[in-house]
């Protein structure tokens, strides 16, 4: 790899990360206004125009604020819990695939942060991880109502992770392939009618789905921080810029899941007639096929973020319509419902691969 | 040796000694934490990145949480600490030092093979490699233990499960 691709490649990362930064920034707008849409109230609309700067009114209040630490508590770690939460959100969206590659020249610059072949397994690594930003965190506290948020994250993010799993590997035993790139690739061949991985997997698709909500600890699943038993669940005694954090973190992961969703199942970066676009600009406008497939690449940014978007509002939409579950429907859900249907996703794709009814 | 081999070797070594020296049991399961953390760095310079990520999701991801999970529930700390007797801790310290001669004279005199960069396979660890190997030459002892951890998960669940007139709410 020369310097200069290095370079590029490293302008890639700093963009991956200032779009997560800024696209969790605006979930928190479009939380409220998606709220009161689905409530039919009129929503944040003081702060500039349409309520635009509402964020920046947020943060200014999260940064004023006291800090403060409940007695007892262990200082470090108590430090530590968010920041380590922010930390795992912010790493796990290095591996995703967010369009093709531009060409300039004879310098190629793929729009991912880094690829490499296990790409996969180290988000699903990160995610894993990003339990202990919630654990620490609720331990740390000294509070039993944070200490009760916490143990409820870890046995939640234990369970639902070997349900995860094993959607994806049914996922996996099609593509033949953990990178994340590969796996787009392969949702679309040039010539021929290729179905997303969805049409292929919807029961996988499902499981996945259900699994995001509880990895993110959102609504219906967002039991650690359930307020009507909880007080504030693992957070209670957080004040100022650490409980920001906290809940940016969360809006991050709902940015990453919805990603890694819009990849494994909906094509990624690729798009309905993306070749015959790209063979009509060449053939009827007469560009260079580098031109051309310099312009789709950019298209398919677009459209991996036009699903991104639908993912997230998807999830708003169904913490605004849906009441909480309780702790034992979530644990009976996950245990005996989502993994036995997962293992049976794993037949049912095998027997068809066998069978060449799919590939 | 790579200065980031001996950073890794000197975080491993100094939070593997964490672990040991924490008083407090939670303080402990970070430095463990940090320990397989270095141990997947290592991986990572032996080029298996395959390794590596599972190292971190089985290990440092999962059963780690379960120890945290435990430990939390505890309520351990330093006045409900045991106090082991000297004998205890004398054998401890012989067990352990013998250990540690024994595997010191077993490894003083060992060669590493070196590696040859004109045939060497840049390749050999990465997961589809693994997979051949794994499903070509150790297909049977791989599938022997898949279905015992699919055995000790469908228990798991059957566990769970409610019996009839059980529910009471």
């Amino acid at each position: 790899m020369t310097l200069e691709t290095l370079g590029w490649q490293g302008l890639v990362i700093l963009v991956v990360f200032g779009l997560s930064l800024l696209i969790a920034t605006y979930c928190t707008y479009a939380e409220r206004v998606i709220a009161a849409f689905l409530q039919d109230r009129v929503g944040p609309d003081r702060a500039g125009p349409f309520g635009l700067a509402q964020p920046l009114a947020d943060a200014v209040k999260m940064f004023t604020k006291e800090e403060f630490f409940p007695a007892g508590a262990n200082r470090a770690l108590f430090i530590f819990g968010p920041c380590l939460a922010m930390i795992t959100a912010l790493m796990s969206s290095a591996v995703i695939p967010f369009g093709n590659f531009l060409q300039f020249g004879s310098t190629v610059v793929h729009l991912q942060g880094i690829e490499i072949n296990v790409g996969m397994l180290y988000v699903f690594g990160i995610v894993s991880l990003g339990v202990y930003g919630i654990m620490i965190g609720g331990w740390a506290s000294n509070n039993k109502f944070s200490l009760l948020g916490a143990i409820r994250a870890a046995s939640q993010n234990i369970s639902y992770e070997l349900a995860m799993g094993l959607a994806l590997i049914a996922v996996l035993m099609m593509s033949g392939t953990l990178s994340l790139r590969e796996i787009t690739l392969q949702q679309s061949v040039a010539g021929e009618w290729h179905f997303w991985n969805v049409v292929k997997q919807p029961l996988g698709f499902i499981i996945f789905i259900v699994c995001a909500f509880a990895e993110t600890n959102r609504t219906p699943f967002d039991l650690p921080e359930c307020e009507t038993e909880l007080v504030g669940g693992y957070h209670t005694e957080y004040s100022s810029m650490k409980l920001g954090l906290y809940l940016f973190a969360e809006y991050i992961n709902v940015f990453v899941a919805s990603a890694v969703m819009s990849v494994l199942y909906f094509g990624g970066f690729n798009f309905p007639f993306q070749y015959e676009l790209r063979d009509w600009l060449v053939s009827s406008r007469g560009m260079e096929l580098v031109t051309a497939q310099n312009i789709i690449t950019i298209l398919g940014a677009v459209g991996v973020f036009l699903k991104i978007f639908a993912f997230i509002f998807f999830f708003m939409w169904v913490r605004w319509t849906l009441p909480r579950f309780r702790y034992d429907q979530l644990m009976r859900l996950g245990w005996t419902i989502l993994i036995p249907l997962a293992i049976f996703n794993i037949l049912l794709t095998g027997g068809l691969i066998t069978f060449g009814v799919i590939k | 040796m790579s200065p980031l081999f001996l950073f890794l070797s000197f975080v491993a070594l100094l939070s593997a000694l964490g672990v040991v020296l924490a008083k407090n049991p939670v303080h402990s399961v970070l430095f463990l934490i940090l320990t397989f953390f270095t141990l997947s760095g290592h991986y990572l310079l032996l080029n298996a990145q395959f390794l590596a990520a599972v190292n971190i999701i089985v290990y440092a991801g999962a059963i780690m949480v379960l120890f945290l999970f435990v430990i939390m529930f505890l309520n351990l700390n330093e006045d409900t600490e045991p106090h082991k007797p000297a004998l205890a801790k004398f054998a401890a310290a012989i067990a352990g030092g013998s250990l540690l001669l024994i595997l010191v004279a077993a490894l003083r005199n060992v060669s590493p093979a070196g590696y040859d960069p004109a045939n060497f396979d840049s390749q050999i660890g990465m997961v589809d490699r693994l997979g051949m190997v794994l499903f070509r030459d150790y297909a049977l002892p791989f599938e022997l233990a898949s279905v015992l951890l699919l055995a000790a998960m469908v228990g798991s669940v059957m566990l769970g499960k409610r019996e009839t007139g059980e529910r009471n709410f």
